[in-house]
């Protein structure tokens, strides 16, 4: 009954065929003295992992608008309340404005309560919201927090399903960062391991996709404390330029001057006020 | 207007293809699914737990797509879960089913959940109950459902007999979702199996090199 995966484009396989040809290149353009163009990226990684006492979360920081860099240091890792941020791939105005909903009904939720939120009540609210809109929103969201039931994390997908994992990735680098993830997570790690290995899964996001890039951002929340760690790792910081194109001035010696005035005349003048009152 | 990219995914949210079954005994049911979500041919989690309590006695299976399937198991828990106060009794495994029945139905269009609801209930004991995709209701005492149960049929056909005992039913399901996994390729993970008694239920893990082993060329 579930369609075969003849028009599915989940998944573009990765082709080697340039590889032979741009090693070549190359070589070649090596002895020159010049080196190819980079790889121009586009995307985001974004991942959480539960340790042993809370979560972290981190993304890069690079925003695209198609094959051009928008923003490159945008902030991905959203607040949602004091105990609970979120991490948004897909739409960045999706990701934002969605965020930002959620977060003020829960404070308003949370006022009436009188109790701190719960990561499983954002949970319940993004989902509903997302499925209600079958989609159209696309907000891939990685929701983590601290609430008095321990530490949470959660990944939601813009049709509104959610997964509750000890360690998620979400974006075009997701699969990267998983493949750090799959090798060296554990349970009940401590902090610096846990910081360590969600930098490693960003990085390897960033470098390995063509999909994201710039620096590292941080998000540790505890119990009773939130770390936002922005920048945690400028892991590409811009270059400082070696050479300088300005010539001084004399360097090209000037033979000859002469200026022409250009007849210009005022036809026509009139002043409009602004109503300032 | 910005723009983050996402892998592609037709159904970015989590397309589940997979191997989910459900077996009445005598006192109460067994249930089982494979723990596969994937998103095109990326695994999005590998220890998915499709078996979604509904209330105390009561599941459902979930196959088909994540999101539609967390939607509905979600609004029925809720309207389960208020009949239940209302009727100050534990509800019967027929109205949850027909709750999906309704809902499957009415949207069937824009849905694509094939759920198996099963449990105990004090009138009529271990009862399954398949609402395939359409939205049909039908009682069976063994049912199958996803991707991977194509390759089962035959196998259920042939080694279910009524009567079994609760081990027996636990065996026989695990052996078909361990078959069925082994052949389709969008089941796999870990099996969960959950029985469900008068006296509760009992939810157990098969990791994958614990599965049961058959011949392989």
């Amino acid at each position: 009954n579930n369609e075969n995966d003849d028009d599915h484009d989940g998944f573009q396989p990765v082709l080697f065929v340039s590889l032979c040809r741009n090693t070549l290149l190359e070589a070649n353009v090596a002895k020159l003295g010049c080196s190819l163009p980079p790889a121009r990226k586009t995307g985001t990684t974004i991942c959480g992992v539960v340790y042993k006492d809370g979560v972290v979360l981190g993304a890069d920081t690079r925003a695209t608008e198609g094959m051009v860099v928008a923003d490159k240091n945008c902030s991905k890792i959203h607040y949602i309340s004091p105990n609970i941020y979120c991490c948004g791939a897909g739409t960045a105005a999706d990701t934002e404005m969605t965020t930002q909903l959620i977060s003020s009904n829960l404070e308003l939720h949370s006022l009436s309560t009188n109790r701190l939120p719960r990561v499983a009540t954002a949970n319940r609210m993004l989902k509903q919201m997302l499925f209600r809109y079958q989609g159209y929103i696309g907000a891939a969201l990685v929701l983590g927090g601290v609430d008095c039931n321990g530490p949470h994390l959660y990944s939601i997908y813009p049709h509104g399903s959610t997964d509750k994992l000890p360690y998620v990735t979400m974006g075009s680098g997701s699969l990267a960062a998983m493949a750090v993830f799959e090798d060296r997570f554990k349970p009940n790690m401590e902090e610096e391991e846990a910081k360590q290995l969600v930098r490693d899964a960003i990085a390897a996001g960033i470098f390995n996709d063509l999909g994201s890039g710039s620096n590292i951002d941080l998000c540790v929340i505890t119990k009773g404390k939130v770390d936002y760690l922005r920048p945690h790792d400028e892991a590409n910081k811009k270059g400082v330029r070696t050479g300088d194109y300005k010539y001084k001035h004399g360097t090209t010696g000037v033979l000859t001057k002469q200026v022409t005035t250009l007849q210009l005349e005022v036809m026509d003048e009139s002043v409009q006020t602004m109503d300032t009152s | 207007s910005c723009d983050f990219y996402v892998s592609p995914a037709r159904r970015s949210s989590g397309f589940r293809a997979t191997t989910i079954m459900a077996v009445e005994f005598d006192g109460g049911v067994v249930i089982g699914a494979d723990s596969r979500t994937t998103t095109g041919a990326y695994i999005a989690n590998r220890v998915t737990d499709k078996l979604t309590p509904i209330h105390d006695r009561i599941f459902c299976c979930r196959s088909g797509s994540a999101a539609d399937t967390q939607a509905i198991a979600d609004a029925v828990s809720y309207q389960l879960g208020f009949h239940s106060i209302e009727l100050d009794e534990p509800p019967l495994v027929q109205t949850a089913a027909n709750l999906f029945k309704q809902m499957c139905y009415r949207y069937r269009e824009e849905l694509m959940a094939g759920i198996i609801v099963a449990g105990w209930d004090k009138r009529r004991g271990g009862q399954v109950y398949t609402v395939p995709m359409g939205g049909m209701l039908v009682r069976q005492p063994v049912s199958v459902g996803g991707s991977g149960s194509s390759y089962i049929y035959g196998f259920i056909d042939s080694k279910y007999k009524s009567g079994m005992t609760k081990e027996e039913c636990l065996r026989f399901t695990a052996d078909a979702l361990a078959l069925a996994m082994e052949r389709d390729g969008s089941s796999g993970g870990v099996v969960r199996l959950a029985a469900i008694t008068e006296s509760g239920l009992e939810r157990s893990v098969i990791l994958g090199n614990q599965l049961p082993t058959f011949f392989s060329a």
